[in-house]
């Protein structure tokens, strides 16, 4: 099938003032490629504060303006120009924000919803999806101070859904949230790709990323060190980067062991492997470059991957 | 809605209180004013050809000898019985005067409250929306500009242009020389209130736009905002819908607070336009020394003031829903 | 090529030569502030010619003498001012927020009571209450401007005291006065002196516009708003150039200081990282 969106070799970056005068460029995202079928759900997972929210704003074309951007996108098989997104986003590819602060203070839910809309058409639409994910037409009449974390998360999923998208991008879902409620949230983005649509779910929870997700990237220091089929993550053998190891150690169910040290920040990422510095196997060549290659059933960028789906 | 009156108690019973304190600080400073009303009314001269019984009339009249005390209290009895005083230099009761000087001022005042605010809002929020682009730039130039500029040579300047280049409007005054009160147009007073209107409106509308720049401009970057344009919203809708609906509480606070303003920039804009408001009444007032026209004119601006502020906190409590709804009590 | 100045570089350049400027301007003002007095009937009334740029008034004075004289006079003026009641300021934002409740609800009750006041009225009873004249003009713009700072001031210390490192260093035992001295100061600092910069503006305006109603610098100065004030009489006949120049060096001394203050405080604004 084709698939809904392709990143390819994506960078981002920042023009910043460095100490004093002096401007500097700083790398956010560097070298990140990713591809969503429809009907699927892909997670994009990294600690927190390494700069994946841009990812999303980056599809949706609403980054800062002093941002800079490397690297090419396709969404359905055609570039995804700036012209296009600004067509597309909140009709066909929408985002799912993280919390209420996203949603304006002032304005009550249900003309939020309805972006505006006041035709009889977009009520009832709107009442439609907010009984979708169980939540009644008083919803409509609060302001976004007087909504529960959970609810706020649905009446976010709702804005969403009014659209009838082909590709959603949520954006840490689930924070705030006990392990149910945030079940519950994920199971909502698992129907809407069982509907047909994309998902792109932006985490930095690989375990409830699991619960749903067709295909897992991983984030480290601003690159994609590994993508793999979710199903891989079931065997440590199969996992092919030494940091997706790492992460699977960490997991409950594995031990919860994790690994000293912690990401370098934007900017200051040594030359080559930027998790050499932690990485048990490390070899002087993994300062070198360090390509992006397909191996085994999935992508990864180590010189030495271990693991993979044998074919 | 039992909260919220207990609210405007609380806020009227500080406002009357804050007034108390206003009165005092002010009489307390006219009274340690080391300058002597007799010798800056009458004049060194007169003064050393009376008799002493004059000049001890005179000291009675002014109230040289009278305690500070004794006469604040005196003056707060009778103020409390809606008695303001009299005036001494207009030698008339403070409250005629006032109202006299009241309802001239009022005119200029009213008039550029209303169109520096909206002015100042449209401006501001265009500036905010479009920040540090060019209409930004021009707007956010010209109006650091007039703040910048003194009210008085801003008028100075109007003055010279449309007054005496042009000669399209009046110099000065309320109404034209020597004109019988009786025979003075509608046309005639606007006309003559039309340059120091002009010039308070102009001054105090920089303010309120370079202060509704910065929170527009904050508003154009946080979150909701983002996530409407991720929501493929356009940018005059989300001016719109969201700018101007979270740009309105601050600028209501801002258009409350410009009320001091107004009236500083007044006392200056009626003194070179001659205009006889209450602004030149206080300089009247503070240049002879006349204590109880200059009290009178300070605690009625310090109402104005306070009651400004206090409408400005119980529109809030019913337009802001957070408050309105009962979550962020204040 | 050559590349583009950025920001901060525009800033530190606009810092040097507003320094510059202002610096120049009150020397220049004050070595002239003799010749601002010389009388000359022979030249009097002469509109901007190339022997006197901004024109003469009607006792033959040269007009740019006396603006500039005037311009040093409101410089240092300013200066005196600002820095007291940025003082001022410092001191009772502080005390409110450190010396506990009934501190602070008196402090804040007079900031409240300050603003209350239109601002001109205020600086005209307190120069009242100082006689008038230099000390008048002095001491009404001084302890008419500290409120403002000193209720973001007030704010920030409160701020700070909440915050977690404070909070920990205070259960940590550090002594109050080094947790005052190691991490309220260097917070406070760069707030303050943009404050003390940002009073400038307003302390020169003031000062020009009480002693243009005639509560502040006496006529024999040549401040900007004596001149100001005398050149009413003369406006109506035509005598544009005694209102316009002296106004105008006015305003654009006080934009100098508005645009610094502004600058400043946005490079302040951790936002401004990216620019």
């Amino acid at each position: 099938m084709e698939p809904i969106l392709e990143v390819s070799r994506l960078s981002i970056s920042f023009t910043q003032y460095d100490r004093g005068v002096h401007q500097r460029r700083l790398p956010v995202i560097r070298d990140l490629s990713l591809t969503i079928a429809p009907g699927q759900v892909a997670a994009v997972v990294g600690s927190s504060g390494s700069g994946k929210s841009l990812l999303a704003h980056a599809i949706l074309g609403i980054l800062p303006y002093n941002a800079h951007l490397e690297g090419q996108l396709r969404y359905r098989g055609a570039p995804l120009t700036p012209r296009r997104m600004e067509a597309l986003r909140g009709h066909e590819i929408v985002l799912v924000p993280q919390n209420a602060g996203y949603l304006d203070p002032l304005m009550k839910v249900g003309p939020q919803i309805r972006k505006g809309r006041r035709d009889k058409a977009a009520r009832s639409r709107s009442l439609g999806v907010l009984a979708r994910y169980g939540l009644g037409p008083e919803t409509e009449d609060l302001y976004p101070f007087e909504l529960s974390g959970g609810m706020a998360r649905r009446v976010l999923i709702s804005t969403a859904v009014a659209e009838s998208p082909r590709l959603v991008i949520a954006d840490e879902p689930t924070p705030g949230l006990d392990a149910r409620a945030a079940g519950r949230i994920l199971g909502h983005f698992r129907e809407i790709a069982d509907g047909g649509a994309g998902v792109l779910l932006i985490t930095h929870d690989l375990e409830l990323a699991l619960t749903i997700a067709d295909r897992v990237a991983v984030f480290y220091a601003g690159e994609t060190v590994e993508e793999a089929a979710a199903a891989d993550f079931a065997r440590l053998e199969r996992l092919r980067h030494p940091y997706t190891r790492a992460l699977w150690h960490a997991l409950p169910q594995n031990g919860f062991q994790s690994i000293p040290g912690g990401q370098p920040y934007p900017g200051a990422q040594p030359p080559g492997c930027a998790f050499a510095p932690r990485c048990p196997d490390a070899r002087p060549e993994c300062g070198g470059a360090v390509p992006w290659r397909p191996f085994q059933g999935g992508m990864v960028r180590c010189l030495y991957p271990k693991g993979g789906t044998a074919v | 809605m039992r909260h919220r009156l207990g609210f405007a108690g609380k806020k009227l019973l500080r406002m009357v209180l804050l007034l108390l304190g206003v009165s005092l600080a002010a009489f307390l400073l006219m009274s340690a004013s080391p300058l002597d009303p007799l010798q800056t009314n009458v004049g060194q001269a007169a003064l050393g050809s009376m008799s002493p019984e004059q000049v001890a009339r005179l000291e009675e009249y002014w109230g040289v000898h009278t305690p500070p005390v004794q006469r604040y209290l005196g003056w707060l009895g009778d103020f409390l019985r809606g008695d303001m005083g009299t005036s001494l230099l207009y030698r008339a009761p403070v409250r005629q005067v006032l109202g006299e000087r009241l309802a001239n001022s009022l005119w200029l005042m009213v008039f550029a409250w209303i169109f520096s605010g909206i002015l100042g809002l449209v401006l501001g929020v265009t500036a905010g929306a479009n920040r540090g682009r060019l209409p930004d730039r021009i707007i956010r130039g010209c109006c650091l500009t007039i703040s910048s500029t003194p009210a008085f040579w801003l008028a100075l300047l109007l003055l010279v242009i449309f007054a005496v280049w042009l000669g399209v409007l009046p110099i000065g005054l309320s109404i034209p020389i020597g004109a019988d009160a009786a025979s003075v147009t509608l046309a005639d007073r606007l006309r003559h209130a039309a340059l120091p209107a002009l010039t308070l409106s102009i001054t105090g509308m920089a303010n309120i736009a370079l202060h509704t720049r910065e929170k527009m401009a904050d508003i154009m970057t946080s979150d909701y905002v983002l996530f409407a344009r991720a929501r493929g919203e356009p940018k005059g809708s989300i001016i719109w819908r969201h700018g101007l609906r979270n740009v309105a509480l601050p600028a209501l606070t801002l258009q409350f607070a410009s009320i001091s303003e107004i009236f500083g920039g007044s006392v200056l804009v009626e003194q070179v336009f001659s205009y006889p408001g209450l602004g030149q009444a206080a300089v009247t007032a503070g240049l002879g020394g006349d204590l109880p026209l200059l009290l009178g004119i300070t605690v009625i601006s310090a109402a104005i003031v306070f009651g400004g502020n206090l409408i400005a906190d119980l529109l809030y409590g019913i337009v802001d829903p957070r408050i309105r709804r009962g979550v962020a009590c204040t | 090529m050559k590349r583009r100045r950025n920001r901060r570089q525009d800033t530190r350049l606009l810092l040097l030569f507003a320094a510059g400027g202002l610096f120049a301007a009150a020397l220049v003002g004050l070595l002239l502030s003799d010749r601002a007095m010389v009388t000359d009937f022979s030249q009097k009334n002469l509109a901007p010619c190339l022997r006197h740029p901004f024109g003469t008034d009607w006792m033959g004075r040269d007009m740019l003498a006396r603006t500039l004289a005037g311009l040093s006079l409101s410089i240092r003026i300013g200066a005196l001012t600002a820095a007291v009641s940025a003082a001022a300021a410092l001191v009772l934002g502080v005390a409110a927020a450190v010396l506990g409740r009934w501190a602070d609800a008196v402090i804040s009750w007079c900031i409240d009571l300050v603003m209350g006041i239109p601002h001109i009225l205020l600086v005209l009873l307190i120069s009242l209450a100082f006689g008038r004249g230099f000390a008048g003009v002095v001491a009404g713009v001084a302890l008419s401007h500290w409120p403002s700072l000193a209720r973001v001031i007030r704010g920030e210390v409160l701020q700070l005291q909440q915050a977690p490192y404070v909070c920990s260093a205070g259960r940590l035992g550090v002594s109050r006065l080094r947790i005052a001295r190691t991490h309220l100061f260097p917070h406070l600092l760069p707030q303050f002196l943009i404050g003390l910069i940002l009073q400038f503006p307003h302390a020169i305006l003031h000062e020009a516009s009480i002693t243009f109603l005639g509560f502040g610098l006496p006529p024999e100065q040549p401040a900007i708003g004596v001149i100001l004030s005398e050149s009413m009489r003369y406006l109506t006949t035509g005598k544009w150039w005694l209102a316009v120049f002296p106004g105008f060096a006015l305003v654009l001394m006080v934009l100098l200081f508005a645009l610094v203050g502004e600058r400043l405080r946005q490079l302040l604004d951790p936002a401004s990282l990216h620019e």
